[in-house]
């Protein structure tokens, strides 16, 4: 209990001091819980993946379309259960900045795969009705503000021309990490425009989404499919949908890379202030911790003073900068619009979080304690606080 | 402690400092005894080693060479830890700048060497009660240091000094940060606490004053007992 006092006393006995450094934990302690944040964001959509869907692709490049044929073949491989065609559209809403990723898919299969994404059965009517129909993510829709009936115009930049679709449902997410920033559309219709204008590149789809029926068999069934095209004019590679998405963020890992270790240096740098202000609060109170020693306590009793004032410190700025990660984000998010498509503090970070603030909060303490423990008290008493 | 033995009993004590490479002696075959219950002023030049002795007599650095017993019991023998916890039940320590801590009040100052004691809450109350009513500040148990003045902070540092009722009082300067009525009203305190606890004082003072109120003065010039 008084230890605790003392503790509390300490760290309050300069108030700026202590308010200056607190002040310098938060930022690093939010900072790192962004930078974590966006990094966990980076890596959403192979968090989201399910174990049982895989991605059919061209086995040289994504950008190289497979013929939609390959989908009745795909179908008839022992242990597929679905089959979707699904094309990657890149349209621009109004300036190249409004991105969200747009897909032409094959509705009924494609939707009935992914069960996470929610719609209103109504709704849902509406979009297999109207061959113009969209179906948009409610992230999305609150980002434009777009509401259901409303035309959303897309400049096609793979598929030339200016596109209108009718947006005819929003779907929820069943959970808060599902990408609720998407725009869905129907194959049909892309394919239909494109016979009209470039009849080569029709009957053409970016990638097949295949549901296996047994999640075990999964490398089995991926062999099998590539297998069906091996040494035809567009050889396929068949993985999980999680390798699929690793495979996006792996493009940009030296990014990735960049982010952590810039979320490790602010917090390399807040030690480096913690530790100089317990160094400078240890070197003034050397002669009160000579008194102490003197009146018979010991280096453990010293130590524990120390460690106890920068924990505390630690622990304050912790608690601020963790408390502030949330609302923080929310804005950050907000102002990314739909670029990070999940974009949620989860449990690890603010774990990382508390971890860094007691890392920091130790290390700090480490020099002082010994100096104040190893110091001779006759040296101690001669010292001007 | 029986009557007969001496409080402290210096036989040879040699000591010296390391200072950029060079051994300097600060005391050179010292031997003296204190008697149980002496009031004894230690006095000398700047350098003469006089706080060096009282630092030795109270356990908080150690000779290189001689004999020391306080209480009949040879300090050298002491590892840190035992050393630590003889001087928190046998040494009261008077500093001449107080040393009080800034962030606890009169009171808590008081029962600090009581925290390294078993006893209770209720039982350090009383004693800390006991101890700054003798001192005459019984009514300023809540103030913080900076809210006292110089006499009244060492006041309090002398109840620390005897709220462990320890046998022997150390006191280096006590009085030298003190205008003369202060220096007077602590002077006499301590006396009280000679003459009335039995209390062994040493005491280093550079004042011919102060050393009057000592029953017996010993003089040290370069690190040698003159008388």
């Amino acid at each position: 209990m008084h230890l605790l006092k003392l503790i509390l006393r300490n760290t309050l006995r300069h108030k700026l001091r202590t308010l200056l450094t607190v002040l310098g934990l938060l930022v690093a302690i939010l900072s790192f819980g962004l930078l974590q944040t966006v990094v966990d964001a980076w890596y959403s959509g192979s968090k989201a993946a399910a174990p049982d869907r895989l991605i059919t692709r061209n086995s040289v490049s994504l950008v190289v379309p497979l013929p939609v044929h390959y989908r009745d073949k795909i179908r008839g491989v022992d242990g597929v259960r679905s089959v979707a065609t699904a094309n990657w559209f890149a349209g621009i809403y109004q300036e190249p900045k409004n991105f969200f990723p747009q897909f032409a898919i094959d509705a009924v299969p494609y939707l009935a795969m992914y069960p996470e994404y929610r719609i209103p059965e109504d709704q849902l009517r509406d979009f297999m009705r109207d061959r113009k129909g969209a179906v948009i993510g409610r992230k999305l829709a609150n980002t434009y503000g777009f509401k259901v009936g409303d035309v959303v115009p897309l400049k096609g930049t793979i598929f030339a021309g200016n596109w209108e679709f009718v947006v005819r449902a929003i779907y929820d997410g069943a959970t808060p990490t599902t990408d609720t920033s998407q725009f869905f559309f129907h194959w049909a219709y892309l394919n239909e425009s494109v016979r009209a204008r470039a009849p080569l590149r029709a009957n053409h789809v970016g990638v097949f989404v295949v549901q296996v029926g047994d999640v075990a068999r999964a490398a089995e069934i991926s062999k099998a499919v590539d297998a069906q095209f091996s040494n035809s004019a567009a050889e396929t590679l068949t993985e999980t949908e999680q390798a699929f998405q690793i495979g996006f963020v792996k493009q940009t890992e030296a990014i990735v890379i960049a982010i952590r270790i810039v979320s490790f240096v602010v917090i390399f740098i807040i030690l480096a202030v913690m530790a100089n202000t317990m160094a400078m609060t240890a070197r003034e109170r050397m002669s009160e911790y000579a008194t102490l020693k003197a009146l018979g306590f010991g280096p453990r009793f010293l130590g524990s003073l120390i460690f106890g004032e920068s924990l505390a410190i630690a622990s304050i700025g912790a608690v601020l900068g963790v408390a502030l990660t949330f609302p923080v984000s929310e804005w950050f998010a907000r102002q990314m619009g739909t670029l990070f498509p999940v974009f949620e503090v989860s449990m690890n970070t603010v774990w990382s979080q508390a971890a860094c603030a007691v890392v920091v909060g130790v290390a700090a303490a480490v020099l002082p304690a010994w100096r104040a423990a190893q110091v001779r008290i006759v040296d101690g008493l001669r010292a001007v606080g | 402690m029986p009557v007969s033995v001496p409080a402290v009993q210096i036989r040879h004590l040699v000591k010296s400092y390391k200072r950029g490479g060079q051994v300097v002696p600060v005391l050179e075959d010292i031997s003296f005894d204190i008697a149980t219950g002496d009031f004894v002023a230690l006095m000398g030049p700047s350098g003469s080693g006089k706080s060096t002795l009282l630092n030795l007599i109270a356990g908080i650095d150690r000779p290189d060479s001689g004999e020391l017993r306080v209480g009949g019991i040879d300090i050298m023998t002491l590892g840190e830890a035992e050393l630590a916890d003889w001087r928190s039940r046998n040494v009261g320590f008077i500093f001449q700048f107080y040393n009080l801590m800034p962030v606890l009040t009169a009171f808590e100052n008081v029962e600090l060497p009581l925290l390294l004691t078993g006893l209770s809450s209720r039982a350090r109350h009383e004693h800390v009660d006991m101890a700054l009513s003798m001192v005459g500040l019984a009514d300023r148990m809540e103030h913080f240091p900076s809210e006292l003045s110089g006499g009244q902070q060492q006041r309090v540092a002398i109840a620390r000094a005897i709220i462990t009722d320890p046998a022997i009082l150390v006191a280096d300067e006590p009085t030298g940060d003190l205008d003369r009525v202060s220096a007077e009203d602590i002077l006499a305190l301590m006396d009280r606490m000679n003459t009335e606890l039995g209390k062994t004082i040493i005491m280093v003072t550079h004042d011919p004053y102060a050393a009057k109120r000592a029953r017996s003065v010993r003089h040290l010039e370069k690190g040698v007992l003159t008388d």
